[in-house]
Formats: C-alpha cells, sequence, structure tokens
C-alpha cells in the first residue's frame, strides 16, 4: 500500500448529480455537494427517497466499517442522541476511476462548525456548548466507550435550538484499549501529560483543549514544558482565567467523570455571571458614564480591555468637545 | 489462537540509498521471512526527489507494508499511523488467507456482506490491541539528515505513547545507517520503553553514504536471531511463522 498524497489521502471526487447504487442494497443516492473530507474519507450531502442524507465514502473498508459498529452501537443507547442515526452500508465503483469505493449513510445533521458559530454569536455560548458536550461524554463514557478524537472541527451547532453534536465517531473506542485517532493538540500524549490509553480523562483532556482552542482561536505547538505551557496560555487570555481552575484540572486528569467537570464550569459560569452583575454599579461610578452604555459593555469580557481603551477615548472626546465650545464661546464674545 | 508477534521494520530516510545491497531485494527478503518494511521519507520543504520517492514505494511495497512521504513537521503524527495501518494491514492478510481457506480462493473481507464484516473487523481489532508487536527502527543518519534528527527522536517518541497504551507488548530495537565504524550500528538492544533516546540522540555523528540496503539486511539477522533465541528456549513461534506470506 503506497500513501504518497500528501495532504488529502483517500479524498474521493464526485461531481455534483453523480448518481450512486450500492452493490448489495441496491438504494439509490444522488450526490449533492461535499460537506467535508478527512484521512479516513470524504463526506457528501445527498438526496435519497426520504430526503437529504450524508454519505461517507472511503477507500478502505475498514474504515467503514469501523464506523458503521460504532454508530449501531450508539443507536442502542435510548433516549440520547449520540450522533447521526445509521442509515445504509453498501459499496459501489466509482463511476470513471473505476476503483472500489465503501460507505455509509447516515442522517444529515444540520449545522454550523463551532467557530463560525461563535464568530456570530457571543463567547458565552463556548461554555454552554462545552457543558452540553461533556452532558453527551458523560452518557458516552456510562457506555463503555469514549470519543477518542475529540476535537473542534469534529463539532457542529445544530440549527433550531442550538446543540452541540459531534460528527465523526471514527475515533470512538472502547474504555481501556488504545487510542487509534487523535489530532495533537487535543491530544494528551502530545503536551506529555498523560498515556494514549482510552479513559474518560482522556476526552476531558480534550474538552478543555477545545476551550481554550475557542477562546485563543489558535491552536498552539508544545515547548516542552507540558503543563506550565497550558497553564501561562490560560493566563494571557483574560476570558479563560475565570475558568482556569477547572480547566487545570481537566488538563491534569482530576476529573473522574464528565458530569463532574460541568459541574465545577457551570459553578465558574454562575461566578462570571455574578462577577458581572456586581461589577456593574461599580464601574459606572467610576467612570462617570450613562447606565445606557452599560448593558453593551457587560456582554463580553473578552472584550473588556477594549471597552476600557474606549472609556478613555470618550473622556477624551469630551474634554475636546467641551474646549471647542469654550474657545467658541470666547471667539464669540469677542 | 496464540498470541502472535507481528515484527516490523520501520525505516526512516530522506533520500536514495548508494551503497551496499539493493534495498528493494533485501526488502523482498524480509517479506519472505514474516517481518513487513514500512518506509517514511522525510521530504524538504522545497525540494522533489524523483529518484527517492521512487525507491522509497518500491521498500514498502516488496516489504508488504506501508509508505508514507511527510515533511518533517508532520512525522510524529505519520510514524504511528503507518505502524498502525501496516499491522492492521498484516492482520487483515491474515484473516484474508484464513478467509480464503474456508470460503475459497477468491474471497476476502470485501466480498463479504458490508453487514458481515463488521464481525470480521472486530476480531482484526481485538488482535491488533493484544498482538505483541516488535519493531526495528532504522533511522538513515547520513547528512541530510542532521537538521532533522531531533523530529525524528520526538515521532519515537509518540510511536511508544501510541503502542504502549495497547495491552499488548512491545518491544523497540534502533539501528542507524552509517554507523560509526560500519554500515550500520545497533544504538539500542530490544526494550519496550524509548527513554534512552535522549542520551544516544545527540551524540550521534551524521555523514556518509546512505547504505539502506545493509540496513536492512542487519535488521532481519537481527529479528531471526531473537527468533532462535526465543525459539529454542519456548518454542512459541508457529503462530509467527503464519504471519510469513
Amino acid at each position: 500500500m503506497v500513501m504518497t498524497n500528501l495532504q488529502n489521502n483517500g479524498q474521493i471526487n464526485l461531481t455534483p448529480g453523480s448518481k450512486i447504487v450500492g452493490k448489495w442494497n441496491r438504494i439509490p443516492y444522488q450526490i449533492k455537494y461535499m460537506l467535508g473530507s478527512g484521512a479516513n474519507g470524504t463526506v457528501y450531502l445527498a438526496s435519497a427517497q426520504n430526503g437529504n442524507v450524508a454519505i461517507k465514502i472511503s477507500k478502505e473498508s475498514t474504515n467503514i466499517t469501523n464506523e458503521v459498529n460504532v454508530l449501531k452501537k450508539l443507536s442502542q443507547v435510548q433516549g440520547s442522541i449520540l450522533g447521526p442515526s445509521f442509515i445504509d452500508v453498501d459499496d459501489f465503483t466509482h463511476p470513471y476511476t473505476r476503483e472500489p469505493l465503501y460507505f455509509y449513510v447516515m442522517d444529515y445533521i444540520e449545522g454550523k462548525n463551532v467557530f463560525t458559530f461563535l464568530q456570530k454569536n457571543e463567547l458565552e455560548w463556548s461554555c454552554v456548548l462545552i457543558a452540553q458536550l461533556l452532558s453527551k461524554l458523560e452518557i458516552l463514557h456510562e457506555q463503555g466507550y469514549i470519543f477518542g478524537d475529540l476535537k473542534t472541527d469534529n463539532l457542529i451547532v445544530t440549527t433550531g435550538p442550538h446543540s452541540i453534536q459531534w460528527i465523526d465517531v471514527g475515533g470512538v473506542t472502547p474504555i481501556g484499549r488504545a487510542v487509534k485517532e487523535f489530532t495533537e493538540f487535543f491530544d494528551r500524549g502530545y503536551w506529555e501529560l498523560g498515556t494514549r490509553k482510552a479513559e474518560p480523562t482522556y476526552d476531558l483532556f480534550a474538552c478543555a483543549m477545545i476551550f481554550i482552542h475557542l477562546h485563543c482561536k489558535k491552536q498552539y505547538t508544545k515547548n516542552g514544558k507540558g503543563i506550565n505551557q497550558l497553564e501561562e496560555i490560560i493566563n494571557q487570555n483574560k476570558s479563560l482565567t475565570l475558568y482556569k481552575t477547572v480547566l487545570l484540572k481537566a488538563l491534569t486528569g482530576k476529573y473522574t467523570s464528565a458530569a463532574q467537570m460541568k459541574k465545577d464550569l457551570l459553578m465558574c459560569e454562575q461566578e462570571r455571571v455574578r462577577k458581572q452583575s456586581v461589577h456593574y454599579p461599580q464601574t459606572s461610578q467610576n467612570n462617570k458614564i450613562k447606565p445606557a452604555q452599560h448593558s453593551q459593555s457587560a456582554s463580553r469580557i473578552a472584550n473588556k480591555k477594549n471597552k476600557k481603551k474606549h472609556y478613555w477615548f470618550e473622556t477624551i472626546i469630551l474634554v475636546l468637545l467641551a474646549l471647542l465650545g469654550y474657545s467658541l464661546y470666547f471667539y464669540y464674545q469677542l | 489462537m496464540d498470541k502472535g508477534t507481528l515484527k516490523q521494520i520501520l525505516l526512516i530516510t530522506d533520500g536514495c540509498s548508494n551503497h551496499g545491497e539493493d534495498p528493494i531485494a533485501m526488502s523482498s527478503l524480509a517479506k519472505e521471512y514474516g517481518i513487513t518494511v514500512n518506509v517514511i521519507g522525510i521530504l524538504d520543504e522545497n525540494s522533489t526527489n524523483e529518484g527517492g520517492l521512487k525507491e522509497i514505494e518500491g521498500i514498502a511495497q516488496s516489504g508488504g507494508g506501508i509508505s508514507q512521504i511527510v515533511y518533517a513537521k508532520q512525522l510524529s503524527q505519520t510514524v504511528q499511523m503507518v505502524t498502525r495501518k501496516a499491522m492492521t494491514q498484516t492482520i487483515q492478510g491474515f484473516v484474508n488467507k484464513e478467509l480464503k481457506q474456508i470460503l475459497g480462493s477468491g474471497n476476502s473481507i470485501e466480498s463479504l456482506h458490508p453487514s458481515k464484516r463488521e464481525e470480521v473487523y472486530e476480531v482484526v481489532e481485538e488482535i491488533g490491541e493484544t498482538v505483541q508487536l516488535e519493531v526495528i527502527v532504522l533511522v538513515d543518519t547520513s547528512a541530510s539528515m542532521r537538521d532533522k534528527l531531533n523530529t525524528v527522536k520526538e515521532s519515537l517518541f509518540d510511536l511508544q505513547i501510541s503502542l504502549n497504551a495497547r495491552s499488548g507488548e512491545n518491544a523497540f530495537s534502533l539501528f542507524v545507517f552509517p554507523g560509526k565504524k560500519s554500515d550500520v550500528e545497533k544504538l539500542l538492544d530490544w526494550t519496550p520503553k524509548l527513554e534512552k533516546l535522549n542520551t544516544i540522540f545527540p551524540k550521534l555523528t551524521m555523514g556518509g553514504m546512505t547504505p539502506t540496503g545493509p540496513a536492512l539486511r542487519e535488521a532481519i539477522h537481527y529479528f531471526n536471531d531473537k527468533m532462535n533465541i526465543r525459539g529454542n528456549s519456548n518454542g512459541d513461534d508457529e503462530f509467527t511463522e503464519q504471519w510469513a506470506d
């Protein structure tokens, strides 16, 4: 086997409108457009007899078999959505290249990438989304699995009632086994903060890294200082410092369950909200600015620094205006 | 089923061999002994090396393994992925052989109905998790590799983290080529941990020819020596031989 492609291992190109008919089950699908592509295959939006579906296509049958196995197991968990539901699995031959391809069909979950979502919504959502993610993880861990390759790219926020949903289940691993798939920034092994054994703490580490990633909007590379480097990153970002205790506990594997981490995270959030509401009247007294402008300034901690600069700017403008008024007054007096 | 051992050679190089035996012949020989040869070619950011690429693919193909060309900065993820994939591939090859015996030639996992593959897949996974794995790492230390050596070291540490998370046992051994006095030099004897790399790697002198063929030959010998010693002591090699194609 040769894997010479540097970037897109196994990307499969199908033009919109292409028809796929499975070799075994003979169910037809029509490709609409590509939703995404990764190391294990390419996902397309397609139309089936009963509406839109997502189809994951791979050159390797093991990738498909693995994910179908996981999806089937997850769908046995009742009363919770632990991923898209499984619809069909089959093989087909690429219409032009004639190579054998393997695919499975699942529900299409409509949503936005977490980053795109957070660009349009307030950063407070990050806490809500991570709390939702932790609830899902709690159920998954109870079933004896960890998610494994948990990362920002694998998460979408659904439209309708906003809720977080993972979309690539290829890394789901039974607890106790070795993690097969991971992404360096979100992997505790990379940061030398733990093994790659599938344990709930492995996912919780990744959760903390997702939170950091959402706030810093950047994936750092390690400098060999391990936890100290991560602590520094947290200290440098004002919106993260409030969550420092939770993050550090998760990064060092101190939480034994997702529920514990969620509880602490929500406590931090409560503290943040409380601090903010107490903060209000004090700032308004100090800066003597109309309360109307305050509802805006309270909205984002991340922008606090900017807001402060803003106050200075306003003060200077006011002083200048006053001076201008005075000079005009004197001018006309003379 | 008896717990067997998977044997792999992981060759990390950045160019063409220019000394000693034909590496492709050596790699074919390794395959005959049931040893998989995987090759990782490290590419410089702004160079293409057609001849080197061809040799890298050739060695892996004739050694029944996987080859991957990467830029130095992507090395860590690649090393562990290639090792894992090759492991799964070997196990699958073995399972396919069994299937052919049961279902007749021309049958493989892919000729089963997709819903039947799931069980086979779980067996492959189970073996991959528990099987004993022996890896001989061959690192090219010719002059052009000088500034990549630290990345190589890190990626080997990373490989160890990944493999030691399995419940099966691991043994690593490390050779560099060219060595100080000979074509190939053994730096690390069989060990489950690679911590010693930190003290060994900084002392390496880089330069000289690229004797890829002799390095592969040496690795095959080393595997066979180990097998003989083990064979004499407890004779559990029946399964190991079955992996040979």
